[in-house]
């Protein structure tokens, strides 16, 4: 069971094998880091654009749960890195206490909270409330 | 049996033990959901769709499921509309054609009442759109980025972000709202239009001036922020709203760029948020980070640059790895702008290199490099070498360029930089460049003095590890040359014990190479040209005769270079009177050129790998002027590409002329691997190419062309060549010191009586088929009235013939007229050449 994805969000433009090249990178490389590790991991050039973008996974580990965002080299990482947390945040409010299985068995509903906090890949809601008082529509 | 609920299905396939179960119970739903799609079943639609995600998100293909979520998204119930969409994100992307099926429903979407509705359909088109359906809905976004509900207004930010990013000429439509969402007390509207417009910037620089007008404003928005008491909605464990600063410290950064008066603008807040923020936690940090980066970027006073190094010093210290991950990154980018600070804290960086954590490793190993100067020298490269012993296989040969650079350009003597290449060699042989090989056997060709010292060195490195390729041809290339040095031995060193090298001792060894594993074809070659060079050097009939034995055992040899070599030497035995001639010492290459180093060029190492040219900030001297310490005087490396590609001239490439018609040109096609052939022509080759240059074409041809030293000119004597309009051309001849056969011109011109300034001057020569010539590229192209200008010449002799020159000499006045004259010179004395 070691590796699976529960919830992926593409925001640029990959084909079906990159994805899923990145995908098996991403997993490789995460599952190899320990545990005091910096939390930046940096993969390399991606050449699906003109523009050169280094993919910085940043990842947090929540208990067995593993948060990746690939970021290009110039955004800031410790931001990404409290984006990650302020999204682990809401799930934890929208579900009580969230764990692994509330996400698989509702994982449109986790979409649907990624989908109010992040659009187009960038942050759209720096508040903590609002965010679940739409979803809970 | 198809399951009907997704929560049943989802149970079902956790429970399968082994993949094949996975797999059939996949496909037995996939099968039942098409059967049911085909019915066209609207109740289970829903529930079907929802399955069919599951399923494509653990792998499995889904396609046939892209036509439903469009019909979803067409029916009336929310929470179809929402699961629809979800779907076609996740299964569409901007290439299919089925997106523009899309379109349409997109646009009822945006116009419908209820603003959930409105913020999907602007969610969608802002995850995934194409060109063409941003194109078809810019006006609509465009309507709601005006629109009074701050729900709507936020997401059709950053959907106009995404539209700008697919079509950029679109971007004017959304200045004006995005400006004016800039006064919205909604924090969420404030951050996204703040997204909007830094994306906007990044996209067109002439935006940045518009809003240069709105820094005062979003100086006001940060010191609240920053100033501001406890707010329970934007509270982050004690900081408000840090998405916010950072967004907005992040547009100060582009505004101010280049931009004095936005910076001055800045400076207090940069300065208060830097002070105040807590820096305990993750949150703080990022926020001092994103200030570092602003400060190092604007046009800060120094004042603010002290503190953001300061800051970045903190950074260092602290025991979470990210935050030193990313202090090390942010000092890279600034190492080169404000090299002093860094080396402050060059110690941690040094302690860094040895950090469990790969990422941190690299960071610090970039940033080492670039610290590297005269005064650290010895110690950053004791440490970079104990890290290279340990270095994953990744680094280990950018290691070895930048190390034997670094030894190069700041070696403090001649022994060092020669211990420092051989350790890097012992280390990583494997990992060496070609460059660095043969500028290693330049170096120690040149150090005459240490030859013994580097001979005993090498010899006993390769008896104790052959292992290491690049070792083992800088050891036997070095054997070969000086064997004989190397069996007398003698007391020349301190402590260092010399230890007796016998010739069979040193036959030995070369046999043991040639018949170890590590052998490839290279080394042989170079082993058997090593042994032939020995029968020379060595004294005793029988070491000869047992080399000959030896090389005679490779006539036969299937690899053809091996075999041409060993049939050659062997034949070379017949002919007792030129053998030792043949065989003489390897002339020792052109000294290189003094690395002139800028002031204004801080001279990141980094810049130095590669074809890099490093001219564009080297003032136009006649004497220094090629600085690639790659250079062109490979003896060894003839035709690698990379050597070749040398510093392309300053001045616009000026066409050869044919103007006799000269012997050889480029010669370019030198033999593949490096023949030990000492043939005295080789040397001089080395040194003139072609039978004419331009101004400053001295690395055009791919073979060797060692940047020459200028000879002093000894003699005065000053040959008028060419006087006319008032544009005078002398030349002064001298015998080159080193090279008797080598003539060094120096050519002035004087402009005595044009009057005006002389301008884009380019002058040519020809010398007759037997010598050759090569030039350097004039002090300067443009000469003022009354003033000169110079320019070294040389003319490689060997047949000792006539010195004649072909003169053209071309130049320009800014009246606008133009001279291109021919002349020609003969009249240097015979003692000359």
């Amino acid at each position: 069971r070691h590796g699976k994805i529960r919830l992926k969000k593409w925001f640029h433009f990959f084909s079906d094998k990159e994805k899923a090249s990145l995908t098996t990178d991403l997993t490789t490389l995460i599952l190899s880091r320990k545990r005091a590790m910096c939390n930046v991991l940096e993969h390399g050039e991606h050449k699906a654009f003109k523009l050169r973008i280094n993919f910085f996974l940043n990842h947090a580990r929540y208990a067995s749960l593993y948060f990746a965002a690939g970021i290009d080299c110039e955004e800031n990482e410790l931001y990404v890195l409290e984006v990650i947390h302020r999204y682990v945040q809401l799930l934890d409010e929208f579900f009580g206490n969230v764990c692994e299985l509330d996400i698989i068995y509702n994982f449109d509903k986790a979409y649907y909270v990624l989908d109010e906090l992040v659009l187009a890949g960038e942050l759209q809601e720096p508040g903590k409330k609002s965010v679940i008082t739409h979803k809970r529509i | 049996m198809p399951y009907y609920r997704l929560k049943d299905l989802i149970k079902a396939i956790r429970a399968c033990k082994t993949a094949a179960d996975e797999r059939a119970v996949i496909q037995k739903e996939s099968a039942a959901i098409r059967t049911s799609f085909k019915e066209e079943n609207n109740d289970a639609r829903h529930s079907n769709v929802a399955k069919l995600l599951y399923i494509h998100m653990l792998g499995y293909p889904a396609h046939f499921g892209q036509i439903e979520c469009l019909k979803l998204v067409a029916s009336n119930r929310f929470a179809d509309k929402r699961l629809g969409y979800l779907g076609i994100m996740l299964l569409l992307d901007e290439n299919q054609e089925v997106l523009t099926l899309v379109t349409n429903s997109l646009k009822n979407d945006m116009n419908h009442s209820n603003m959930y509705i409105v913020g999907l359909a602007l969610c969608t088109l802002g995850n995934i759109s194409s060109p063409e359906m941003a194109r078809d809905l810019c006006a609509e976004v465009e309507k709601l980025l005006g629109s009074s509900n701050t729900y709507i207004r936020k997401k059709a930010a950053l959907c106009a972000m995404r539209i700008i990013r697919k079509v950029p000429d679109l971007q004017e439509n959304f200045l004006n709202r995005a400006k004016n969402n800039l006064n919205d007390r909604n924090h969420g509207v404030l951050l996204t239009a703040i997204t909007l417009i830094i994306e906007m910037c990044y996209k067109n620089p002439e935006t940045v001036q518009t809003f240069r007008k709105t820094v005062p404003l979003l100086v006001r928005h940060l010191k609240t922020l920053v100033s501001a008491g406890f707010s329970q909605e934007h509270d982050v464990t004690g900081v408000t709203d840090p998405f916010l600063q950072v967004k907005i410290l992040r547009l100060l950064r582009i505004l101010g760029k280049g931009d004095a008066e936005a910076s001055e603008a800045m400076n207090d807040i940069l300065a208060q948020v830097a002070t105040n923020t807590e820096s305990s936690k993750n949150v703080g940090n990022s926020i001092l980070y994103e200030t570092v980066q602003t400060i190092m970027e604007i046009q800060s006073e120094s004042g603010l640059r002290v503190l953001a190094i300061n800051i970045l010093g903190k950074f260092l210290t602290n025991r979470d790895n990210n935050i030193r991950y990313v202090a090390l990154t942010t000092l890279n980018k600034t190492v080169s702008i404000d090299t002093n600070a860094v080396q402050r804290h060059r110690n941690i960086i040094l302690d860094c290199l040895r950090d469990g954590d790969i990422s941190i490793r690299r960071r610090a190993l970039e940033l080492s490099f670039a610290l590297i100067n005269e005064s650290n020298v010895r110690v950053l490269t004791r440490e970079l070498l104990a890290f290279l012993e340990v270095a994953d296989n990744e680094f280990k040969q950018g290691m070895t360029t930048k190390i034997c650079l670094a030894a190069d350009r700041f070696a403090p003597n001649k022994r060092w930089h020669i211990d420092t290449v051989l350790r890097v060699l012992k280390l990583a042989g494997n990992f060496v460049r070609e460059e660095i090989l043969s500028n290693f056997i330049r170096l120690v060709s040149q150090t005459t003095e240490l030859n013994a010292y580097t001979a005993q060195k090498l010899y006993a490195s390769l008896k104790s590890d052959i292992s290491q390729e690049s070792l083992t041809l800088a050891g036997v290339w070095v054997i070969g040359e000086y064997g004989d040095i190397l069996i007398k031995g003698g007391n020349f060193e301190e402590e260092e014990l010399v230890k007796e090298v016998t010739e069979s001792d040193v036959i030995d060894l070369l046999e043991s190479i040639l018949a170890g594993p590590y052998a490839n074809q290279v080394t042989r070659e170079y082993v058997l040209t090593a042994l032939m060079k020995l029968t020379s050097r060595f004294t005793s009939i029988s070491s000869i005769q047992r080399i000959q034995a030896y090389i005679e055992k490779y006539n036969t040899s299937i690899e053809v270079e091996v075999q041409q070599r060993a049939v050659e030497y062997s034949n070379l035995f017949k002919f007792e009177s030129i053998r030792p001639a043949v065989l003489e010492r390897m002339p020792i290459p052109e000294v290189k050129e003094e690395v002139v180093r800028q002031t204004e060029d801080t001279g990141s190492l980094l810049d130095d790998i590669g074809p890099v040219t490093a001219t564009t900030a080297t003032p136009q001297n006649a004497k220094n002027d090629i600085m690639n310490l790659f250079s062109s005087g490979s003896l060894l490396d003839d035709i690698d590409p990379a050597t070749a590609t040398t510093a392309a001239p300053l001045n616009a490439k000026n066409d050869i002329m044919n103007l006799f018609s000269p012997g050889p040109t480029t010669p370019t096609t030198a033999p593949v691997a490096p023949t030990q052939n000492a043939q005295q022509t080789n040397a001089l080759d080395s040194l003139g190419l072609l039978g004419l240059g331009g101004a400053g074409i001295p690395s055009q041809s791919s073979t060797t062309s060692t940047s020459t030293s200028t000879s002093t000119s000894t003699s005065t004597d000053q040959y008028v060549a060419y006087n006319k309009n008032g544009f005078k051309v002398s030349l002064n001849p001298s015998k080159d010191p080193n090279n008797s056969n080598i003539l060094n011109i120096e050519v002035t011109f004087h402009n005595v009586g044009v009057g005006v300034t002389v301008q884009n001057l380019l002058f040519q020569a020809a010398v007759p088929k037997t010598q050759k010539l090569q030039m350097q590229p004039p002090s300067s192209t443009s000469i003022l009235p009354g003033a000169t200008a110079q320019q070294t010449i040389r003319v490689a002799n060997p047949q000792k013939s006539n010195v004649r020159l072909r003169l053209r000499i071309v130049y320009s006045t800014p009246t606008g007229a133009k001279v291109d004259e021919i002349a020609e010179f003969n009249g240097f004395p015979q003692e000359i050449w």
